[in-house]
């Protein structure tokens, strides 16, 4: 693959590809028409170690650097967005985020499951009025007798309807912290969300929460610390994610592309022939290789722990969701009205790839945040008193 | 190990590479409040954590997540200092 992997990080690699191809490609179409995530495509991503993919050793994970997991991702992007959303919400946004700023209890109750499956995790931020500003949520909670009761609803929760436990972000007036809660607790009910344009398969839902009493040792953090760090924080795992995922849809739309352009003939000849479709097919290998480029140095950023990873990894996500969306796009049209088939996969890409474009922070949000970066890294130096 | 000048220094260095000055005329202060001045965006705050970490081989931990640890050159370096010494101690 190249000299940034080893040998046993490409094997893996190339296990997973395999895996991807043999028992998650072929679920994932039923998975987006029947609206559902396979409980068994779940046991069988714990089997294979990818609900603990990046999770330490000690905790029963893979211990997957960065740079591998990143592939992995795209392998597992490239069959299903679903169970890449898994692997996001799970691992990336919940797993990473008590991984690095929870108690040892909280770590010692909850890796071990969620390595294990025993336990799947889904991160509670999004809410009716609130979307990109985080810290506008209105869910609140108050504090009584060393307990915190909860109040309030999220939406487009991911896997929502059917996670074990929740990092909920909640405010008491101008203070927002993260508490994890159990699910079966009293006072929590679920809602599906239906008619998506995409994650169909993702069991995105509303979560309730009326007068939930939960203990304070479930506070994930500092109180105070719930946005500028957790939730910080697990939205960088999650872009992470998403870079990699949306080069998987980009990937697979181009594979696609080249396979019925190449087959389908019009006019006495194979539409791969015409130059216009060939732009269409040249524009796409320079996107996919630019984007790869970026979630690579991203990845070594974070493998690192270099200060740029975040930036870099918006960057990526920015521009991977950008070129799936434009690649999926190009597919459909190279299909004709095939692509507007849900009998061929293309079809279910460009749904997919938009929704690349809005989580875990719009492409808007993406944009501002790297324009303030070359505002800090271009702007001509000043000299301060 | 560093004396406190040099961790304040170096704390300056990163955080004068990281801010956003619009105007010439702007400086920065030890004690000015980083974030409420709006010289750096929220995820800013997880960028200085991992600078703390690998400049200087302290962890920093969820119990020391108060924004006020990180709010000026100030108190980043009266935390770095408090947490190496800590350190010393056990």
């Amino acid at each position: 693959m190249n000299n940034i992997l080893s040998q046993e990080q490409e094997t893996f690699i190339s296990k997973i590809s395999m895996f991807s191809e043999q028992e998650v490609k072929t679920r994932s179409k039923d998975m987006d028409e029947q609206g559902y995530f396979d409980e068994n495509l779940i046991r069988r991503l714990s089997e294979i170690g990818l609900l603990g993919a990046t999770f330490p050793k000690e905790y029963g994970g893979l211990e997957l650097d960065p740079l591998t997991y990143g592939y992995c991702t795209e392998e597992i992007g490239k069959s299903c967005s679903n169970t890449r959303a898994l692997m996001t919400v799970h691992v990336s946004l919940v797993g990473e985020t008590i991984l690095r700023w929870g108690s040892q209890e909280q770590k010692n109750e909850w890796i071990p499951q969620m390595a294990r499956g025993d336990k799947i995790g889904a991160f509670a931020l999004s809410e009716e009025n609130t979307g990109s500003n985080a810290k506008g949520i209105a869910t609140t909670y108050i504090e009584k007798h060393n307990k915190f009761i909860i109040n309030g609803e999220k939406k487009f929760i991911s896997f929502g309807d059917i996670a074990d436990f929740f990092i909920v972000i909640a405010r008491n007036n101008q203070e927002i912290t993260a508490f994890i809660i159990e699910r079966d607790l009293e006072g929590i009910s679920t809602e599906p969300i239906k008619g998506l344009l995409g994650s169909r398969g993702s069991h995105v839902s509303k979560i309730y929460f009326n007068n939930v009493v939960v203990p304070a040792d479930r506070v994930l953090g500092l109180r105070g610390s719930g946005f500028t760090y957790i939730v910080n924080t697990a939205l960088d795992h999650g872009r992470y994610s998403i870079a990699w995922g949306a080069l998987g849809i980009a990937q697979a739309s181009l594979e696609e592309m080249i396979k019925y352009a190449s087959k389908r003939e019009q006019f006495g000849k194979r539409i791969v022939e015409n130059q216009l479709i060939q732009g269409m097919i040249g524009d796409a290998m320079t996107h996919i290789h630019a984007a790869r480029a970026l979630c690579i140095e991203a990845g070594l950023k974070r493998r690192n722990q270099d200060t740029d990873s975040i930036i870099h990894t918006s960057m990526a996500k920015y521009y991977s969701s950008k070129i799936a969306m434009e690649i999926a796009t190009d597919a459909v049209q190279v299909h004709g009205g095939n692509g507007c088939y849900n009998t061929f996969p293309v079809e279910r890409f460009f749904r997919e790839a938009k929704i690349l474009e809005i989580i875990e922070g719009t492409s808007q949000i993406q944009q501002q945040l790297i324009a303030q970066y070359g505002l800090k890294k271009y702007s001509p130096r000043k000299t301060l008193i | 190990m560093e004396s406190i000048q040099e961790i304040e220094k170096t704390v300056r260095s990163f955080l004068e590479e990281n801010m956003i000055f619009y105007e010439r005329e702007n400086s920065l202060d030890n004690d000015d409040n980083i974030f409420e001045l709006g010289f750096v965006d929220s995820m800013f705050a997880l960028s200085l954590v991992t600078f703390i970490e690998n400049n200087f081989e302290i962890k920093v931990e969820s119990e020391d997540l108060q924004i006020s640890n990180f709010s000026s050159i100030n108190n980043i370096t009266n935390f770095i200092q408090n947490k190496r010494q800590s350190r010393v101690i056990e």
